[in-house]
């Protein structure tokens, strides 16, 4: 691929001969790598320099506050005897459990929510511009509101159970935001609520893009609009699907916030992620070694996730 | 369809048939705007209502008689923890943290994109790939060494006050954290950039630089008037995020007269100091979310926009 900066070399030979002119032109080509260079440093410091900080940490015996002597992995043993604490379960135990619940049914009902509301919209509809925003305002909204609106909603004396009885159906029972076994399915309600438009704008981006002749031929060939949608509508939206996970892969190890705003915690932490127990450790019971450990785990995940995907990406467009 | 099918019958039953499908789907439509706009409507009515009717009406129902007294005890006497004066004052904290957040990170943003599209040199997909990456990772894990070095530079900025009496803004929580939501959105808006400027056609800069413009020159008179979707879908992706931040928040203002909104809220809500007012949790809440709302209703459609042109590549 050739680029401007080679072009420019080729287009400047001559100014070359004298000197003045020769250290300008240097400026000029050094001036992009100038300006790129603050924004590149404050990362390789700020997120890689921290990033080692962080796992050095979890090396030590930091309590309250930073120790530097490497001790030895101790968390990390902490941690791992704490996998399998789960009666009663462990803080740990618990923060994975809620973990693949979350993820799991967040990644899942978002990704065929989104789908489906892009298609049902993507059927010449009127009244698409009322719609569209309706659906994806939750996004607008913080975790923290989020969660104050839903558990007034989902609070049993006061919202949709309290409501149902006014209503007649006295016999509705929905206490889940109270039971710390069904706690995190609030988060997930929460969640999908907040994120599943979002979704539904990125799937209805690639429906959009999607070339109208293929759909015609189709058409034409007598498939039916199941058919159209299963074998090459969906199959064509392979990309979206991608990119969705990876958004919705990275928020749900990321929630923090509607954990805290909808259950403060849960039932004796019934309800915590991961970043939870980061927090919570860290910064509340003194253990910042374990705190740090929790924290490497998290961004080890995430990485064996998002670095595949990074790599075929730019590989991809680079060719 | 059967031979004895005539074709005007075959017709109706295809009518029937769409007039149907047309039915469930905006049926199926209708439910979930239900669904989406639901807390936001119970938000809503609970703010305008009194604690009376709260406690004997139903959550559904439209106030009685609206009343703006919750939104004004929660703008001006609210209390979070024990200090009672309203979620105004972390309203401009946050104010003041996500404006000069947003265009510090939008400019860069911009400059960076710029950079690694049309001014390339060896190694730039992998300087992208480190930065893209950075969009990616749990804060918890740059939380605590963050904390000790805005730590120290709190200390540093208390040295610099005493021997020339002026701080610098060292140790001022709004400009922690517009440095910290800066640096952690670099990723992002260097991204949606990156993204827009290489589908802008390389042959007019190569133009301008056969014309003698230079860098600078070429950045505001070319690219920059052309780039008003992803300016906007930039300046409220990140509007929105550092307006909703609460874990840095909480983890580096997290207390005292400097938390920002989000803060706030949360301990407005989880003040547990005599009755709860509902009335008024909903009326504090709502006004933390207005500012990202008005956003998204002013210019969420060009929002949606600049990202079908592709600022979220399919």
């Amino acid at each position: 691929m050739s680029t401007v900066a080679e072009t420019q070399i080729k287009l400047t030979p001559e100014h070359d001969a004298r000197p003045g002119a020769s250290v300008r032109s240097q400026l000029q080509d050094l001036l992009p790598k100038i300006v790129l260079a603050p924004s590149f440093a404050a990362t390789i410091v700020f997120v890689y320099g921290f990033i080692l900080w962080t796992i050095y940490l979890s090396f030590t015996n930091s309590k309250t506050f930073p120790s530097y002597d490497i001790t030895s992995a101790r968390a990390y043993q902490r941690l791992w005897r704490w996998t399998f604490e789960s009666d009663p379960p462990s803080s740990w135990y618990t923060s994975i459990t809620n973990m693949g619940i979350f993820g799991f049914l967040y990644i899942l009902i978002c990704l065929a929510l989104g789908l489906f509301l892009a298609i049902l919209l993507d059927q010449k509809i009127r009244g698409e511009g009322v719609l569209r925003p309706i659906y994806l305002y939750p996004m607008a909204l913080s975790f923290i509101v989020t969660g104050v609106a839903w558990k007034w909603f989902l609070d049993p004396g006061l919202g949709l159970e309290q409501t149902l009885h006014q209503w007649g159906w006295t016999s509705f029972h929905f206490d889940w935001i109270k039971n710390k076994d069904f706690v995190i399915y609030t988060v997930v309600i929460a969640g999908v609520w907040q994120a599943s438009g979002f979704i539904m704008a990125m799937f209805l981006a690639g429906l959009r893009g999607i070339d109208g002749e293929i759909m015609k031929a189709a058409q034409i060939d007598g498939a039916s609009t199941f058919q159209l949608y299963r074998r090459i509508v969906i199959p064509l939206l392979r990309p979206v699907f991608l990119s969705a996970f990876i958004v919705l892969a990275h928020l749900a190890i990321k929630s923090y916030d509607l954990v805290v705003a909808l259950t403060s915690g849960g039932p004796g932490g019934s309800a915590w992620l991961p970043s939870n127990f980061m927090y919570e450790f860290t910064f509340k019971r003194n253990e910042m070694a374990v705190g740090s450990a929790s924290a490497v785990i998290m961004l080890m995940t995430i990485t064996a996730i998002i670095v595949p995907y990074l790599y075929s990406e730019l590989r991809e467009k680079s060719r | 369809m059967s031979a004895v099918t005539s074709p005007a019958r075959q017709a109706t039953s295809g009518v029937r048939a769409r007039t149907f499908n047309r039915i469930v789907i905006y049926g199926l439509l209708s439910l979930f705007a239900i669904f989406y706009l639901m807390p936001l409507f119970v938000m809503l009515v609970t703010s305008f209502k009194t604690m009376d009717e709260i406690q004997n009406g139903n959550m559904l129902a439209l106030p009685h008689a609206p009343t703006f007294a919750p939104w004004i005890k929660a703008w001006s006497e609210v209390c979070s923890g024990l200090t009672c004066v309203g979620m105004k004052g972390y309203f401009w904290n946050s104010i003041k943290m996500v404006v000069p957040a947003v265009l510090i990170s939008t400019l860069l943003g911009a400059l960076n994109g710029y950079v690694l599209t049309k001014w390339r040199f060896r190694g730039h997909t992998l300087v992208f790939a480190m930065m893209l990456f950075a969009c990616f990772i749990p804060f918890q894990s740059v939380l605590l060494p963050m904390a000790t070095i805005l730590g120290s530079l709190g200390r540093f900025g208390v040295t610099l006050q005493n021997a020339t009496g002026f701080n610098f803004g060292l140790g001022n929580s709004t400009v922690n954290l517009v440095f910290v939501h800066v640096v952690y959105g670099l990723g992002f808006t260097t991204l949606f950039f990156r993204n827009y400027y290489e589908a802008f056609p390389t042959e007019l800069v190569k133009a301008a630089q056969v014309d003698g413009a230079s860098f600078f020159q070429i950045f505001r008179r070319i690219m920059l008037p052309n780039s008003l979707p992803i300016i906007v879908v930039t300046v409220i992706y990140q509007f929105t995020n550092i307006w909703n931040d609460f874990l840095f928040a909480s983890a580096y203002a997290g207390s005292g007269d400097v938390m920002p909104m989000t803060v706030a809220l949360n301990n407005v809500v989880n003040t547990s100091t005599g009755v709860v007012e509902y009335n008024v949790n909903m009326a504090a809440a709502m006004i933390a979310a207005l500012p990202t709302l008005i956003v998204y209703v002013v210019a969420g459609r060009y929002f949606v926009r600049g990202l079908m042109a592709g600022a979220v590549k399919g």
